[in-house]
């Protein structure tokens, strides 16, 4: 790679050992991707310094915990080294428990202790404390062709189609890297000509809610894979929710980064635009067959009508969307055979308990969780055999991490479910 | 290895050289949520690897997809001793880049040839990826090998 005057001084330890540590793996990373050189970057969003039993158990020598992780697995240094104070701007995403619910999603004690150490150095070391996959709705929306590194898969295709900044799927190590050094390797998605749409998905159903968004974006991931599609066709001007699970869920069953959408995101004018004048690779059609077919894909996993466990807030529910679920949830109750979990961002949760949404869903017998999800936080209700979802991307992983089965549908449904214990969703 | 069936060439990810058993797959390989860390099974509810174990195997799969936790579950993999020995894909991005950095083993891409068509499951590969080759040995020819020996 070609390193800057000021890369080569932090890859020799002008700045200290963690940031030559960190321009060590950021070269071994743009090697191994074949870049040139790095992009300096002003956005980061990981999971900087975030433990675990399992890695307290692993590294397991003395030292300042921070340090220790951040060095040995974070940086994947052979030593550890002093991490200091970061100097770009940086956020934590979503982590794996609820510090003030932690109880209910059945953590331990000491497992909220390891999760609060961390957040509270990561703090010490100027690292924003978002704890949220959308860190759009919680005061990080970077500019268009801001350049990014930012982890989780739905906020990367949030950031790059909806909000034409420019990020690839960075991961822990290559974002932990970044908060110290400013710099991420100039590939994917930082480059103009890697933004071209290679394959046109026609539309031609409508799709103007969220649960046929979140299906056409399951559909969209499982056909492209990893390529970007540009969209045409009979769907209205999605909203930002709508966008959120289109995006959540195409990046779920395939590797989609970025989409295209004629007439809607930004680097989108025209599907000429989009493709670079050139034909796509391939064209798919999305209709009545493929939207029923996407449907029962995502209903393959529910089997009994008995549903346990209805969670919601995946990715994590805007303040209209946590409102929506409490006008549903009004005049009702949650089952006595059910659970009814919501999560959502520390930032609307705020907003949220001001409204009053909060103490209404607990007072139906819900309860409002932030920070983490099912997925993320592996946190089911005791006993839970059925879930309800409202979310393609949840759908899509949490039946397979936890072993259980379930349904997917509207919010309407779901909270149906969470009132009556039964399943009764088909598709509209 | 004794004499390969045929040799690929490919452009080197991560450096290094082994050799063992490959796992083929045709289909992308999410990590967080599709690979069990602490074991290297595959859990994603409609993968054809689901259950299985790349552990010690050469992995030979098109690329990464899903979540972006893809790097911390292999690195997780090779905490808990349970990686591939080594990659052999067809699709760069940054999650399976950075996921073999982390990994650390022998890594390659950018083959003259596609390896999901001519490796299987079973066939012994040695991954040079310092040189940039994977020599390939069929498993058939080792069947025909077992077969002329003892029992008979």
């Amino acid at each position: 790679m070609k390193l800057t005057d000021d890369e080569r001084a932090m890859l020799d330890g002008r700045d200290g050992p963690a940031r030559r540590k960190a321009m060590e793996l950021l070269v071994r990373y743009g090697e191994a991707l074949n870049a040139e050189r790095f992009v300096e970057t002003t956005n980061v969003a990981g999971v900087p310094g975030t433990s675990n039993p399992f890695l307290e158990n692993y590294y397991r020598e003395a030292g300042d915990r921070y340090d220790v992780i951040y060095s040995r697995f974070d940086l994947d240094s052979d030593e550890v080294v002093e991490v200091p104070r970061i100097t770009v701007h940086a956020c934590h995403l979503q982590g794996g428990i609820d510090p003030e619910n932690w109880q209910a999603l059945g953590a331990k004690p000491e497992h909220l202790k390891i999760s609060q150490a961390g957040e509270a150095s990561a703090a010490a070391h100027g690292i924003r404390i978002l704890k949220t996959c959308t860190p759009y709705l919680a005061g990080n929306v970077p500019g268009k062709g801001e350049h990014c590194a930012w982890m989780e898969s739905s906020a990367v295709v949030y950031c790059n189609s909806v909000l034409a900044a420019r990020t690839n799927t960075e991961g822990r190590e290559s974002t932990s890297a970044a908060m110290l050094t400013g710099r991420i390797p100039d590939w994917g998605f930082h480059r103009e000509d890697f933004r071209v749409a290679t394959r046109h998905i026609e539309v031609d159903v409508p799709v103007d809610d969220i649960l046929n968004w979140g299906m056409l974006g399951y559909f969209t991931g499982d056909t492209v894979g990893e390529h970007i599609p540009v969209l045409t066709g009979k769907y209205g001007t999605p909203g930002l929710i709508d966008h959120k699970h289109f995006g959540a869920a195409a990046a779920s069953s395939g590797g989609v980064e970025m989409y295209h959408m004629v007439g809607v995101t930004p680097e989108s004018p025209s599907l000429e635009v989009s493709l670079d004048g050139r034909r796509p690779v391939e064209t798919i059609r999305y209709g009545k067959a493929e939207q029923r077919k996407t449907y029962e894909t995502l209903n393959a996993r529910g089997s009994s009508q008995d549903v346990d466990f209805v969670m919601l807030g995946c990715p994590h529910y805007s303040l209209e969307q946590v409102k929506d679920a409490c006008r549903l949830l009004a005049g009702r109750r949650v089952s006595e055979h059910s659970k009814l979990w919501i999560f959502t961002s520390r930032a609307v949760r705020a907003v949220a308990d001001r409204e009053g949404y909060t103490k209404l869903i607990r007072d139906a017998g819900g309860v409002l969780l932030t920070d983490t999800c099912s997925a993320i936080g592996q946190a089911v209700p005791p006993g839970t055999k059925v879930a309800a979802l409202d979310s393609a991307k949840q759908t899509h992983y949490l039946p397979a991490i936890m072993g259980i089965e379930a349904w997917f549908g509207t919010t309407a449904d779901c909270i149906d479910a969470a009132t009556t214990g039964r399943w009764n969703g088909k598709l509209p | 290895m004794s004499a390969p069936d045929f040799i690929l060439k490919g452009r080197k990810v991560v450096g290094g050289c082994v050799e063992g058993e490959a796992l083929v797959t045709t289909q992308t390989i999410s990590g967080w949520g599709g690979v069990n860390p602490m074991t290297g099974t595959v859990i994603e509810t409609r993968h054809e690897l689901r259950g299985v174990s790349f552990k010690d195997r050469i992995l030979v799969f098109p690329g990464a997809k899903g979540s972006s936790g893809w790097s911390a579950v292999f690195h997780m993999t090779r905490l808990a001793g349970v990686s591939p020995k080594a990659l052999i894909f067809k699709e760069m991005t940054t999650k399976v880049a950075l996921g073999a950095v982390v990994m650390r083993v022998p890594s390659i891409t950018d083959l003259d040839e596609d390896p999901l068509a001519l490796i299987e499951t079973g066939d012994w590969v040695k991954v040079d990826a310092d040189r940039g080759v994977v020599e390939v040995r069929k498993k058939a020819k080792d069947r025909v090998v077992q077969s002329a020996s003892p029992s008979r």
